[in-house]
């Protein structure tokens, strides 16, 4: 073969080898890394996997903080006004994080329902809602005014 | 008045753009000098009128013009005079400004800096850069005006500007940022420029490649400046958080990275020309979506504003445009300007494209990981986000992957190389490097960390690796000074951005290793140890400052009982907005970093949650970048690059021989 032909032959085989082990490695990260956000009104309808890392959503509602009196510990509650997400956390809070405000939670359910959550991600400007957010509550005020004569 | 007369420069400036990127190019085409030379000070009169939009929001800014929409918004009569300055760029319309203002000055250097470029040459390219102007110039005249007036009902008081967003950091992260990211569409520009002119040659890439490296390092300054940021505003002391936006400007980085390696080759060997035309739409064409992702507001970032659709709507008709249009023309005119030139296995050139394949599949990898959630959306596969593990489990065996070859690349030679002669030079080299990885893990306290131990071999491998080469460079001078004086700029560059790499993996394996996190309670009074320093909480009292009150607790910092520090958090609420933020106390040090934060209050007898850091060699993490940039600003000062007149007036007018005969 001529040499410059060969050369590009090689080449090819080293891109296409490293690709695929760069493709291989995409899809293992990939696997145990990525997690899906679940509105209240579907945890409260058992359509989230108990025990899975999942987010969920929504409004954090008024007078559900409490904090623990020797503890970081805090149970709050989120809702998409449809149905109610009780939430556990250890931790420090983000400094937007209030009632009557957006957050999302990532964690994971345990038999009880209530979610462990490992962190919470609140706003981080007075006027942004996360797009998950904004749309679980659109689709929940939305189901609700169907049902409503 | 004043805001009405930025508008107004805007619109001229939106104007003049069209004409850029029409009539020199028609110039071009026809062999029409007249209409060529236009190119140059069209440019010039951009960037006069977009500096006179820019500095009429600043002094609507500054002023406290509440009538201003994006000033009622974003500005606040407290707020201290350099944050209201910092404001005009806090917010999606005025950073947009900044980002035309920024293109214009980068446009009118290439007009003014670039006399040995062939008339034609630089009609092209500035019309390219005229036509990215025109994009955006129109995006923030029709979607996003940033003098759009709140009439009738003008506020008494700003809203305020998000106190995050109040900090020294802010001030330099966008424009530095902004330098980088639009500092592409120079080299985007030469790219596409080349291409209508089908003349890509070596003196193609030694046009381009100052432009190339100094957009580069302004990119690294604003992506370190990025990161340090987040270390002590938000809080959290994390340093990346692979957050959408983050990687938003990482990403034409790693492309950059890649380009500015393989432009080297195409410089010195005339070698892998169509791949680096490639890689530069690739780089500007990242650096748009970037700004797509940040401005549409589709993804959950901490960067994201509140944003409209049309906007989104608007910068992907634009992101479309401007790749399609640069593949289409690169699939026409490339394969006219394929290089012949052979290198053999064991070379420069194969070793830089190592580099090149390395960040090429990194960007990939890290495009898929950002873009993952938005594409399972789009197929209602449900509401997906992509954690840090992801990135890290892919990123971290990629760079373990680049850095052996990495090691030796500056040692090695151009077109051919053997192995011996890399075995005679580097066997030095690689035992002291080895000694170096299992001896200098064993100098810290505790166990024996394996991926520390890691780092150290790959980075001791590149240091003594250029040390060698610096070595061999020197000998033969008459005195180590001398040697050291007759190395050209573009090799210090190299040899600094390769200490820096070297520099920032040490920081961020040693940081992640060792780093040391305590969240508790704590009531004045109260001492916590970690890693041999003893945090004694004293008190907690009020303090006020210009536009917020704050709670200040005071803490001590004992080491063997000698008190080291006196750190002083803040859990500040501002006033105009009610927004609660945490000001973290930092004692910064060459080896660690001390970090406390607080919490909030708990209980009612005074105790607060509290977080403490230790961060050994966190600092390394942003020096390594600043060596990187200083390495990239370094090899402009190259004489190759310097102005050469007689010779620039010989190849003008031969340009504009060669424009008359096509």
């Amino acid at each position: 073969m001529h040499p410059v032909r060969k050369q590009r032959l090689y080449l090819v085989v080293f891109l296409v080898f490293f690709s695929s082990a760069a493709i291989a490695l995409v899809a293992y990260a990939l696997r145990g890394n990525i997690n899906l956000f679940y509105p209240p009104a579907e945890v409260a309808a058992g359509l989230a996997p108990v025990g899975q890392s999942i987010r969920v959503g929504g409004m954090v509602v008024e007078d559900s903080i409490i904090r623990s009196p020797d503890s970081l510990e805090t149970r709050f509650e989120v809702t998409d006004f449809e149905a109610v997400v009780p939430v556990v956390y250890v931790g420090i809070l983000p400094d937007l994080f209030g009632e009557g405000q957006g957050a999302v939670a990532a964690g994971r359910l345990d038999e009880n329902g209530v979610l462990q959550a490992s962190e919470v991600l609140a706003k981080h400007d007075e006027n942004y809602m996360p797009p998950e957010v904004a749309e679980a509550l659109a689709a929940s005020k939305a189901r609700m005014q169907e049902q409503a004569p | 008045m004043i805001p009405e007369f930025g508008h107004f420069a805007l619109i001229i400036a939106f104007c003049l753009s069209v004409v850029l990127c029409t009539v020199p190019l028609w110039g071009a085409w026809r062999g029409n000098a007249t209409a060529m030379a236009l190119a140059p000070n069209l440019a010039l009169g951009m960037l006069v009128f977009s500096a006179i939009s820019f500095a009429c929001l600043t002094w609507a800014f500054m002023q406290d013009d509440f009538s201003v929409q994006v000033v009622a918004n974003n500005s606040n009569s407290l707020l201290p005079a350099q944050y209201k300055f910092s404001a005009v760029w806090g917010n999606h319309e005025g950073s947009l400004l900044l980002w035309i203002l920024i293109l214009a000055v980068w446009t009118a250097a290439v007009a003014l800096f670039s006399p040995q470029l062939p008339l034609v040459m630089l009609a092209r390219v500035l019309a390219v850069m005229g036509f990215v102007a025109v994009g955006f110039l129109a995006f923030s005249l029709f979607t996003s005006n940033p003098f759009a007036r709140l009439l009738p009902g003008i506020p008494a008081d700003g809203q305020d500007l998000n106190p995050l967003l109040q900090d020294f950091g802010l001030i330099i992260h966008p424009p530095l940022l902004y330098m980088g990211y639009v500092g592409f569409s120079v080299a985007f520009a030469f790219a596409i420029a080349a291409l209508l002119g089908g003349r890509l040659d070596a003196a193609w890439a030694r046009w381009s490649r100052p432009w190339t490296n100094v957009a580069w390092a302004f990119l690294t300054l604003g992506i370190m400046l990025g990161s340090w940021w987040a270390y002590y505003e938000l809080g959290w002391g994390g340093w990346w958080f692979w957050d959408p936006v983050e990687n938003a400007s990482f990403m034409p980085w790693l492309a950059g990275t890649a380009l500015v390696h393989s432009l080297a080759a195409t410089e010195k060997r005339g070698l892998f020309k169509s791949w680096t035309v490639l890689l530069a739409i690739f780089a500007f064409s990242l650096s748009l979506l970037g700004t797509f992702l940040v401005r549409s507001g589709v993804l959950t970032s901490v960067h994201a504003f509140a944003t409209d659709p049309a906007r989104g709507l608007f910068i992907l008709v634009f992101l479309g445009i401007v790749v399609g249009g640069s593949l289409v023309l690169y699939a026409l005119r490339a394969p006219a300007v394929r290089s012949r030139v052979g290198f053999a296995w064991l070379s420069r050139e194969s070793l830089l494209l190592v580099n090149n394949v390395v960040f090429l599949v990194a960007t990939l990898t890290v495009l898929f990981g950002t873009l993952f959630p938005l594409l399972m959306d789009a197929l209602g596969q449900g509401k997906y986000s992509v954690g840090p593990p992801y990135f890290n489990a892919v990123f971290v065996p990629l760079m373990a992957l680049l850095m052996p070859f990495m090691g030796i690349g500056p040692i090695s030679r151009w077109k051919q190389d053997s192995v011996s002669r890399w075995r005679a030079e580097l066997l030095v080299p690689a035992i002291a490097t080895l000694v170096c990885a299992i001896t200098l893990p064993l100098l810290y306290e505790g166990d024996y960390n394996v991926w520390v131990a890691l780092a150290v071999l790959f980075a001791g491998w590149l240091v003594f690796g250029l040390l060698r080469d610096l070595g061999n460079k020197v000998r033969n001078a008459s005195s180590i000074g001398a040697g050291l004086r007759r190395l050209a700029p573009s090799y210090w560059g190299m040899f600094t951005a390769h200490i820096g790499f070297a520099v920032a993996v040490i920081g961020v394996v040693l940081t992640s290793q060792y780093h040391i996190e305590h969240d508790l309670k704590m009531s004045p009074g109260d001492t916590d140890s970690l890693a041999g320093y003893d945090f004694r909480f004293v008190s907690v009292g009020q303090v006020r400052g210009p536009n917020y009150v704050a709670d200040e607790a005071i803490f001590l910092v004992f080491r063997d009982g000698r008190e080291i520090a006196e750190m002083a958090p803040q859990k500040r609420r501002y006033l105009a907005s009610g927004d609660v933020l945490t000001e973290a106390a930092i004692d910064a040090g060459v080896f660690r970093d001390l970090f406390v934060a607080m919490g909030e209050p708990i209980g009612s007898d005074g105790a607060w949650a509290i977080r403490l850091h230790y961060k050994p060699f966190v600092r390394w993490i942003w020096g390594g970048p600043i060596l990187m940039a200083l390495g990239g600003f370094l090899t402009v000062a190259d004489k190759r690059y310097r102005r050469q007149r007689s010779a620039a007036r010989e190849s003008n007018r031969e340009g504009a021989v060669h424009a008359a005969q096509t």
